[in-house]
């Protein structure tokens, strides 16, 4: 990199006062706001209510860490990303956290220098087709018209399933996931393929979702998490242990409705150390001390938060699945707070 | 007697550069392109210390790695594991037949519509000022969704032409099938195919060339060129003589009885759709997502250039069409030697530009999925390398090229009907 | 010898017309049935305008007006006996979305005050056919009607006295004295109100300041900056010269807006903290996200764009080709590239560290973009101008920029008008392409909003809606260009 001294000069001289410090936590501290980067619109994890409030099981982990951070959940910022701008904004430092469906891949850990926090949600490239189709089996989709979300892994995982068993498909690339519902209810493609949490939201809202099944088969893992910058472990640190604490609180048995409680002082010091009333986590955070108390009033645990905007009492009705906590044979496994 | 020609000699000062007139102009020019130098220099420093903070660097090389995503309409042969740069150039070859096949349409509906506007049939001439007052002033974009909401929603799908009563059935005889996927119409196949020719072996930029289409066109342009060989030996003898004699029916013949024969000799057959499986075969399948792009570029800058038409023609007086009339012309004669010269030279240059918007608006493919150059390369392959600079540079050289290369084409059609100004 | 006249004496008495070319019939005939070629597209234009109605008509009256959800509106369908229908609940529902996004519902009045204000700072600029007092009153009416929608307060009632008793008093002079008698008085010497273009100059910094909030320095302190440039040229002109004090007037200003506005508008807050509650732009969206890029967008390429255009006529060889490369780059590509640098290339060229929001850099793009096209149609207004004005100008022994400014370009950009609207509808509409990059215009709103599991499975109603809303704007903008084109054309033929 070659730069002459008086470039180097005029630079320095009129963005002095710009130039962002290396620490995140510091900036969103000094800023008062977190911002956090999201979908345009995906049912259960982003979509804006009448008021303009913007609700999701993605959002809810904004909402979380700006709970943890700054005290006060509503002190977020959404910065709304397509898949083509996510990781230009969370690179250049527009957004702190990016919390938008994204798949943990090796490149992108690797080679976009990004740091995946954790996994919010276990998912896996499914397909629905409808059931007068009579396919019952993804290895019967030879030929078939496929409608894709583009700017996704999916379209990579599609080529790969349909090279490695030999068949031949029609790829439908599609920008939104409104389009695509569209699409496939007209016929316009015979399956469509995303990940399989977002085809039990759109089956949940089909006027019969009963005319349709999703494949058994799940072609990819698609573990979806948040994910930092690299360079500033501080932060990675903040937001992975604030989705921890979201999880253990679940394992823990804290809820929202119950943490007022418990925090007047329990019988186990796990609780305790979580809360805040014992040890001093949040310090070594660099943290007030009640940061989890705060990242769990937010939405309540893991398990409040995918009941309200996933679960199977919401139109998207998903069932826990691969998202139980380890003791009901899930994935969800926080380690140990001390 | 003295002269004030000569300026006063002195020595230069440098207050001169900015006071004299002499010096002054150089004195800007050179401060504007040193303004210049320093904005990009500035720009690429920032770049450079950006990207390596980043920790990448400014390369083309992943042009050269697998795509690894699968492009569903394309005019050379592509498959997965081919280079992004093929696929950069299947997106070439796509805008560049959207574009060609959205100006011809726009303009053959814009100077129907454009004369339409004028017809004396009231019912008529108001429709076509709602047509085009209506596609004017709304976004072309919320066009282009439109009309693909309006394909997929009321076509039937395959599935409708399926069962013992389908609810739908094929066009023109069973020959084309219209569904919310795309439109299927009849291929031309050949029997006795040559076959194709495999040029530039593996490489990313391979294309076949068909010898069937290849013998076709040089049938085709030798027909012609005789035609007018015919053509041009009527001019002489009328010339000479004052009678022309007749040779349309030659130069049809001459056109046309080789390539009867040609096609016979290839075994020239059409290929119909089919419904197999889930989808129509066979057949040339023209997908929704062109169809619908197709539909609104062109409807959309028809609407344009219906007016453009339209000033055109109500710029040539009415004495121009009475003049001719008073020269013993016939009525197709005005048209053609007296009023569509004289409109042309009106209506051409805005419809370049009209052109080049269409050409630009293109790219709002990636709304309906249409894989274009801003599909692939500036879509699918950005998300997957995650090259933005890169690619969306490419990205923008291409259409650049594209933009220019139509408006010095059209420039130079449209010098040659210029009027010439002595 | 009888008289023979071959002259008729008597009128013959005047007869009807006959019925085929009279009355409707008549009118049918010579303009809708006048040969079988015409017939033929009568009949089918009529079927076609019959098919339109009959399909649109029953689906547009559905009774789903207070539907809260798109299940609710298939029920309230399925009830009142029809087929289908639109679902108009998600309209009821989200349209203050749709036209504010997510600006905070309490602070609407300010987007919604500063966009009729425009019209009050647009008239003098565009029409010139109403009177200083007119619109004066225009624009005290306007205010005195916004402070309604503000929350009460004592100061809030003084406003509106001191403004009732300005439009009482304008009004009063409006409705006693005629015009006429009114000119009477002016060229007598009476005083005359001040020139509105004063408000049209001032509305370019309330504009900002009324949308993103702030304190009222800043935009004091932006205007400041033209103040300092005019009062630097004003003073050095005597001492250094025409040209230094020129260079002077553009360094004073640039030097004011980048190092030391901050400082001015710091401290004077921190003594009169007076200003409106700040709103992030990242809570613009709707249709005034499209006003906003559009109308900020085309403000400030005119100026650039008059650089831009004259650059291109210039005589010196190295302005005029980077003139020449600018304006050919940006029109000779999408404007959805120049989108995709906004959104993730034009960080990217800046310093490491800064940081501006997206809709800041679209901004800055719809400029660069709307500035080359700006270029191009004052060039066609130059290039218009006959060389005797340029003759004269010179003639009159003025150097380039009086010519420009008291000669050329007030004739040119007159001339440009028509070419400026149409620039600016071409631009709003090309707003909705923002949507593309994740940013939430109408279009992208509506996207937004059929993600809501309420409302998934929307498409027309929401579609029709924003199509409408552009409709009625750039409709409206276009004829009005065409009755400026119709006025400004000065040949009689």
């Amino acid at each position: 990199m070659k730069k002459t001294v008086l470039l180097g000069a005029l630079t320095a001289a009129a963005f002095a006062a710009g130039a962002a410090s290396a620490a995140t936590l510091d900036d969103v501290k000094a800023r008062g706001k977190l911002n956090c980067g999201i979908n345009t619109g995906l049912v259960g994890f982003a979509s804006p209510d009448a008021n303009g409030r913007w609700e999701g099981f993605d959002v809810a982990v904004c909402r979380a860490v700006a709970g943890a951070v700054l005290g006060d959940q509503e002190a977020v910022d959404f910065v709304n990303l397509t898949g083509k701008t996510r990781f230009t904004a969370l690179a250049s430092g527009e957004i702190d956290l990016l919390s938008r469906n994204t798949t943990w891949t090796f490149s992108r850990d690797v080679d976009l220098k990004f740091e995946f926090v954790g996994v919010n949600y276990y998912d896996g490239q499914g397909f629905i087709v409808p059931k007068e189709l009579g396919v019952s089996s993804a290895k019967d989709l030879d030929g078939a018209t496929v409608c894709i979300q583009t700017g996704t892994t999916t379209e990579l995982n599609l080529a790969d399933f349909f090279r490695a068993n030999n068949m031949s498909y029609e790829p439908v690339p599609i920008e939104t996931a409104a389009e695509a519902r569209q699409q496939y209810l007209a016929g316009a493609c015979d399956t469509y393929t995303t990940d399989a949490s977002g085809l039990a939201a759109q089956r949940a809202a089909f006027e019969t979702p009963d005319d349709h099944v999703i494949l058994p088969e799940i072609i990819s893992k698609e573990p979806l998490g948040p994910l930092v910058r690299h360079g500033d472990p501080e932060w990675g640190d903040i937001a992975r242990w604030t989705l921890n604490a979201l999880v253990a609180a679940e394992e823990l048995g804290i809820t929202s409705a119950n943490i007022d409680e418990l925090l007047n002082g329990t019988e186990s010091p796990e609780i305790n150390r979580l809360l805040g009333t014992e040890g001093n986590l949040g310090e070594m955070l660099g943290l007030e001390a009640d940061w989890a108390v705060n990242a769990i009033k937010a939405g309540g645990n893991y398990g409040e938060i995918f009941a309200r905007y996933l679960g199977e009492s919401t139109p998207v009705g998903l069932a826990r699945g691969l998202n139980a906590q380890w003791q009901d044979g899930g994935l969800l496994y926080a380690p140990p707070f001390r | 007697m003295t002269t004030l020609t000569d300026p006063p000699k002195g020595t230069f000062r440098l207050s001169m550069l900015i006071n004299d007139s002499r010096y002054r102009s150089m004195t800007i020019q050179i401060v504007a392109l040193i303004g210049f130098l320093t904005l990009i220099g500035w720009l690429t420093s920032n770049a450079a210390q950006n990207l390596s903070e980043l920790g990448r660097g400014f390369s083309f090389g992943f042009l050269g790695e697998p795509a690894g995503y699968d492009i569903n309409q394309r005019l050379l042969d592509y498959n997965n594991q081919d280079s992004h740069l093929r696929a950069a150039l299947l997106g070439v070859l796509n805008t560049l037949l959207i574009a060609f096949l959205g100006c011809i349409a726009a303009t053959i509906v814009g100077v129907f519509v454009g004369v339409l506007r004028l017809s004396h049939n009231w019912i008529v001439a108001r429709l076509m000022t709602i047509y085009v007052e209506v596609f004017r002033n709304v976004p072309v974009l919320l066009w282009i969704v439109f009309a693909m909401a309006i394909l997929i929603e009321t076509l039937p799908s395959p599935r409708d032409f399926r069962g013992e009563t389908p609810e739908a059935s094929m066009a023109l005889g069973e020959s084309v099938a219209i569904t919310n996927r795309g439109f299927y119409v009849p291929e031309p196949l050949f029997s006795r195919s040559l076959g194709d020719v495999h040029l530039f072996g593996n490489h990313p930029l391979r294309f076949d060339v068909s010898l069937d289409l290849v013998v076709i066109l040089a049938v085709l342009i030798a027909g012609i060129l005789t035609a007018r060989l015919i053509g041009r030996r009527a001019d002489r003898i009328q010339a000479a003589s004052g009678d022309r004699p007749h040779t349309l029916w030659y130069q049809i013949g001459v056109i046309a009885v080789p390539m009867v024969l040609i096609l016979t000799i290839l075994g020239f057959f059409l290929g119909y759709p089919e419904l197999k499986g889930f989808n129509f075969k066979g057949g040339t399948y023209l997908r929704n997502s062109l169809i619908a792009l197709w539909l609104a570029l062109s409807l959309y800058t028809a609407a344009f250039i219906a007016e453009i038409v339209r000033a055109g023609i109500l710029a040539i007086s009415k004495g121009q069409t009475e003049a001719a009339a008073a020269l013993g012309l016939r009525q197709r004669r005005i048209m053609s030697l007296v009023i569509l010269p004289q409109a042309l030279r009106v209506i051409i240059p805005p419809l370049i530009s009209q052109y080049l918007n269409l050409t630009k608006n293109s790219s709002l493919a990636i709304a309906v999925g249409y894989m274009d150059i801003t599909g692939t390369l500036m879509g699918i392959t950005l998300n997957q390398t995650g090259r933005e600079l890169e690619t969306i540079l490419i990205g923008m050289a291409i259409y650049l090229a594209i933009s220019l290369t139509i408006s010095s084409v059209m420039n130079i059609y449209n010098n040659s009907v210029k009027l010439k100004e002595r | 010898m009888p008289q023979t006249s071959y002259v008729r004496t008597e009128m013959v008495p005047e007869r009807a017309p006959p019925p085929s070319t009279a009355g409707v019939i008549g009118w049918m005939r010579t303009n809708l049935f006048d040969g079988w070629m015409n017939s033929i597209l009568t009949v089918i234009s009529l079927a076609f305008v019959v098919w339109v109605l009959l399909s649109a008509v029953p689906w547009l009256i559905s009774p789903t007006w207070n539907a809260t959800s798109l299940q609710e509106c298939w029920a309230l369908i399925e009830a009142a006996g029809k087929p289908e229908g639109a679902c108009w609940g998600v309209i009821n529902e989200r349209w203050p979305q749709m036209l504010y996004g997510f600006y905070p519902e309490e602070l609407r009045i300010r987007p919604t005050l500063a966009f009729f204000l425009l019209f009050v700072a647009l008239i003098p600029v565009l029409f010139n056919m109403i009177s200083r007092r007119m619109n004066w009153l225009l624009l005290v009416l306007v205010l005195f009607g916004a402070t309604f929608f503000a929350a009460a307060s004592v100061l809030m009632v003084a406003v509106q006295v001191v403004l009732g008793a300005a439009l009482a008093w304008l009004a009063y002079t409006v409705v006693t004295t005629k015009a006429g008698d009114r000119a009477e008085a002016i060229a007598a010497g009476a005083s005359r109100l001040p020139n509105p273009l004063i408000f049209s100059a001032l509305y370019v910094f309330l504009m900002p300041w009324l949308l993103w909030g702030g304190p009222i320095w800043s935009p004091i302190g932006a205007a400041m900056g033209f103040v300092l440039g005019w009062a630097a040229y004003r003073m050095l002109a005597a001492v250094i010269g025409n040209l230094g004090a020129i260079i002077a007037a553009f360094l004073v200003p640039v030097v004011w807006w980048l190092f030391l506005i901050g400082y001015f508008v710091s401290a004077l807050s921190s003594v009169l903290p007076i200003g409106l509650e700040p709103v992030d732009s990242r809570l613009f969206g709707g249709l005034l996200l499209s006003v906003t890029i559009g109308v900020t967008a085309i403000a400030i390429s005119l100026p650039l764009g008059i650089v831009l255009a004259l650059g291109r006529q210039s005589d010196l060889m190295i302005v005029k080709s980077l003139s020449v490369m600018f304006i050919e780059f940006i029109r000779g590509v999408p404007l959805i590239t120049l989108l995709f640098v906004a959104s993730v290339l034009l960080n990217i060229f800046m310093p490491p560290g800064t940081n501006f929001d997206i809709i800041l850099r679209v901004i800055i793009m719809a400029t660069l973009f709307a500035s080359a096209y700006m270029a191009e149609v004052i060039r066609g207004g130059l290039a218009a101008l006959p060389r005797g004005q340029y003759e004269a100008a010179d003639a009159l022994g003025l150097d380039y920029w009086k010519a420009q400014r008291l000669i050329i370009m007030p004739q040119a950009l007159k001339i440009s008008i028509p070419g400026i609207v149409s620039t600016f509808i071409g631009l709003f509409k090309d707003t909705t392409l923002v949507s593309i990059i994740g940013l939430l215009d109408p279009l992208g709103i509506g996207n937004a909003i059929r993600s809501n599991a309420a409302w998934t499975g929307i498409v027309w109603e929401l579609y029709g809606f924003i199509a409408f809303l552009f409709f009625v704007f750039t409709f409206s903008m276009s004829r009005y260009s065409m009755y400026l084109e119709r006025r400004l054309r000065t040949d009689h033929g």
